[in-house]
């Protein structure tokens, strides 16, 4: 994956798949304490300890269309070879949460990426989950969380065109605040 | 900035234009593969590409443009599938955004389908 934000859209499919109707994604960066962190928490059907263990081997996977599921290996890797941690925590029942940290100076450290342009796309893909996503830098935080946007909308999809419009042009802002851009 | 006064005017306006837009029967649908393999191969892009363009048309009624897993043949992605009701499904393959804008007016609109990226096309 080139970024990412690519891992976090494709490890955030696994809670669309586990019937969460909650999936909160948070990325907090210092460049102060010299890290990354993404984790990506759903409220799904979870998994037993046995099958944590096995998602992390690329030969494991659920479905039936290929022999190999190298989304969470990749996301794990990624965090890995920074010199950072990967981890999974499960429950059945409960919902799993998947954390990597990294070491952002790291020379094998992958960009972020377009974080915004995933969470508009999970967003618009499924309008039926609710989605609240953190980002927290040095400078600030901010975040969005669709269950205050319905709230507003009452009964208006958030797939709405420009609903998205919104939304994407809401996390530009934010996003320009937290990294300490052009004062708006 | 971004208010939440503003999506209150988004949802006033699109309330009054409702029962226009909802559930439209006839909608094609465009698939574009998000599984790892998907998502790998630049399928982010691609779909972005076939939002932009069908909103540029004012087609956001008659075409919805949505996700799906992956479909076994992970060596052709981005692969893209258009449904139109009443049609057989065609699979677009090795999908960039600078081919988006011609599947959208040939075969979307037209009806013309685009041989060369399809799967059979790209398999000759």
């Amino acid at each position: 994956m080139r970024e990412l934000s690519l891992n976090v859209m494709d490890v955030a499919q696994n809670s669309v798949r586990a019937e969460a109707d909650l999936v909160t994604i948070t990325v907090t960066e210092s460049d102060k304490d010299d890290l990354l962190s993404i984790s990506i928490a759903d409220n799904g059907c979870g998994m037993t300890e046995e099958q944590v263990s096995q998602v992390i081997d690329p030969f494991f996977t659920t479905r039936t269309t290929r022999k190999v599921g190298l989304g969470v290996p990749l996301f794990k890797l990624s965090a890995e070879q920074t010199g950072g941690s990967f981890d999974i925590v499960s429950q059945v029942g409960k919902g799993t949460r998947t954390t990597a940290n990294y070491v952002k100076s790291h020379v094998d450290m992958t960009p972020l990426g377009d974080i915004n342009s995933t969470v508009c796309i999970l967003i618009r893909c499924n309008p039926g989950i609710d989605f609240v996503f953190t980002h927290t830098t040095d400078k600030g935080s901010f975040t969005l969380d669709t269950r205050e946007l319905r709230e507003v909308l009452q009964g208006v999809s958030l797939d709405t065109p420009d609903v998205i419009e919104w939304i994407t042009q809401y996390l530009e802002e934010q996003t320009q605040i937290i990294y300490g851009g052009a004062e708006l | 900035m971004k208010s939440l006064a503003e999506l209150k005017a988004i949802r006033d306006r699109a309330k009054a234009s409702l029962d226009l837009r909802k559930e439209n029967p006839n909608a094609a649908r465009v698939l574009v593969g998000m599984a790892t393999c998907g998502i790998a191969a630049g399928a982010r892009p691609v779909l972005n590409a076939f939002t932009e363009e069908i909103q540029k048309r004012g087609l956001t009624d008659s075409i919805t443009v949505t996700q799906t897993g992956c479909i076994g043949i992970c060596q052709y992605e981005p692969v893209v599938e258009v449904e139109i009701p009443g049609e057989e499904k065609v699979t677009y393959v090795k999908m960039t955004p600078e081919k988006v804008a011609r599947v959208v007016n040939d075969h979307l609109v037209n009806k013309n389908v685009v041989t060369e990226y399809t799967i059979g096309g790209y398999t000759k």
